[in-house]
């Protein structure tokens, strides 16, 4: 649905993006995860043929966005980072007339408007001016600017920055309800938010691409050691040392919790040692409460990979690897 | 042409669903009236001295006594007034992010062109339009001849359309609102002072030159009751080229 090939831009000197690959799906939501000004907007912008690209070439739900730019305007909707709201229109006036400018005919407009309305919770306050609205409801008008003329490609740049929480959750849910009739990219720099609504992730750090995949694949690829959580509820002093001397454990961090102490353990790549640990614990009687295999969360996948990125640039000799479970 | 009416039509909401209109309006209508009160107050003085003096109610003009001062008036107040509605076209687009909406909208660059200047337009016939008391009065209480007046009101009409695209213009170039209206109010002024200078030139081809550049030569003809081709072109020829203009920059402001 949407392919994207050697994607460079370069303002001047600055390479905001340079050699970005990647292809998204028919029906798939595709997360674009990246610190502040890795170049997730200039992409999207790119596809959305707001700006030209330097080199590279992309497509867009079939079209060319080079040869056929009107083209791929139809079939996106998009949503900036900051709402393109006129604050001095009512929502509906706002989405009036966005159905013209979108090429919808007159004679479907009010239908589209009444569904999405209802589709992103407007109807309540569509009379409203959008300037009189809260932060929310403004970016749900947003979200209903780009799906007003139901398009199989939908952009969206961080669309939950600035919500409540329990916005954002709203929000995420009428994402997700999205895959499958349309074809979404997501730009966020929050990682849980990935993880959550997102099939594939493409992780781009500097303008380039660091990584591209799931969100459990990435976190496999990327442990380098397998840690495991240990709840005992009756340990003794000496459990840490005993714990050492299971063949494969590597280091153990020990932290308090209210029922207990909890054991994180880590141990050598692709060696379950957890029976040998769950034998250990019953025949010594140390009230076992808890044990899990902790996977490594998008968010160290991500640290990792921005980070082996910035020691590349700059090497350091203490490659030391010693952040605490 | 679709597209240019919806974003005509978005303007003029905006417009007027903001004070901006409205104030912008009502001070026109108010200074205008105020000096055409002024100049009828003149007129009628004047007339009274000459009918003490020679004893008879004299033949006078009044487009040539009223109009024509009265027209004048009406492009120096709209020198000032115009760069208030023109400055927000484009700016305001630019500040609060929403020409990215438009740009990404299957909507030529024309059409959003085009549909803010014949919003602007709009708004300014509708100014003008207000002022048509003023030929009403004196035509109830006097006599005038109509001709001259829809001719001056061309004119007016026509410098308030080269006005507009060169504040369109302005507006392009910048997303400080202030900035724009300085920009087009100070552009405008020039076009109407460029022939001063050609008094001290006269008999040169620059000083005719630089009376043909001067926006308030094209105008003179119009409001006399006189329709010249030479003004026509030259008037349509600003407002093609600050619409063309606007065009390429915000085109070439993609790219930058």
């Amino acid at each position: 649905m949407i392919n994207v090939q050697n994607l460079t831009k370069r303002y001047g000197d600055l390479t905001a993006i340079e050699d970005v690959t990647f292809n998204v799906q028919k029906g798939e939501i595709l997360g674009f995860l990246g610190p502040n000004g890795a170049g997730k907007t200039t992409t999207m912008r790119i596809l959305t043929c707001f700006l030209p690209a330097t080199s590279g070439t992309a497509s867009v739900a079939g079209y060319d966005i080079f040869e056929q730019p009107q083209d791929v305007k139809k079939h996106i909707g998009y949503l900036p980072e900051s709402p393109p709201l006129y604050t001095e229109l009512t929502v509906t006036e706002y989405l009036r007339f966005i159905s013209r400018i979108k090429g919808i005919e007159r004679k479907d407009r009010t239908e589209a408007l009444t569904r999405v309305l209802e589709r992103c919770a407007l109807t309540d306050v569509r009379h409203r001016l959008i300037g009189n609205l809260s932060r929310g409801y403004r970016q749900r008008v947003g979200l209903a600017q780009a799906l007003i003329h139901n398009p199989e490609v939908l952009i969206l740049d961080e669309p939950t920055t600035g919500l409540d929480p329990k916005q954002i959750i709203e929000m995420r849910q009428v994402i997700k309800e999205l895959a499958g009739q349309h074809t979404v990219i997501l730009s966020t720099h929050i990682l849980p938010e990935a993880t959550a609504v997102c099939q594939r992730v493409v992780i781009i750090h500097k303008g380039r691409i660091v990584a591209v995949d799931t969100p459990d694949t990435l976190s496999a690829q990327l442990r380098q050691s397998e840690k495991i959580r240990l709840t005992l509820r009756t340990p003794s002093p000496e459990t840490a040392e005993a714990l050492k001397t299971v063949p494969g454990v590597v280091s153990i961090f020990q932290e308090p919790s209210t029922d207990g102490q909890v054991f994180m353990v880590e141990c050598e790549l692709g060696r379950d040692i957890r029976t040998e640990l769950a034998a250990q614990a019953v025949r010594r009687g140390w009230g076992l409460l808890e044990l899990t295999a902790v996977k490594l969360s998008l968010e160290d996948v991500f640290l990792q990979l921005t980070q082996e990125e910035s020691k590349q640039e700059e090497p350091k000799e203490d490659a030391l690897n010693g952040e605490p479970g | 042409m679709k597209s240019t009416l919806a974003i005509m039509g978005k303007e003029l909401r905006v417009l007027f669903n903001s004070p901006m209109a409205y104030v912008v309006t009502a001070i026109f209508i108010l200074i205008s009236g105020y000096l055409f009160y002024s100049i009828v107050l003149f007129a009628s003085s004047q007339s009274m001295q000459i009918l003490r003096v020679q004893g008879a109610l004299p033949q006078i003009n009044l487009n040539d006594l009223i109009f024509r001062p009265t027209f004048h008036n009406m492009a120096v107040i709209l020198m000032l007034t115009l760069p208030l509605i023109t400055m927000r076209l484009l700016a305001e687009e630019k500040k609060i992010k929403t020409i990215e909406l438009l740009m990404t909208s299957p909507v030529p660059l024309l059409a959003i062109v085009m549909g803010k200047y014949l919003a602007a337009m709009a708004v300014f016939t509708l100014m003008l339009g207000l002022t048509a008391y003023m030929p009403l009065l004196m035509w109830y209480y006097g006599s005038i001849q109509w001709m001259p007046i829809l001719t001056g009101y061309l004119g007016i009409w026509l410098l308030g359309g080269v006005f507009i695209a060169v504040g369109l213009l302005a507006s392009s170039l910048t997303e400080n609102q202030i900035i724009a209206s300085f920009i087009s109010f100070g552009a405008v002024l020039i076009l109407w002072l460029i022939g001063w200078i050609s008094q001290g030139v006269a008999d040169t081809s620059l000083g005719s030159f630089l009376t043909y550049l001067s926006i308030g030569e094209h105008t003179e003809n119009f409001i006399r009751g006189m329709i010249d081709t030479e003004d026509l072109v030259y008037l349509a020829t600003l407002i093609i080229v600050g619409i063309f203009i606007t065009h390429r920059v915000l085109e070439s402001q993609r790219w930058k």
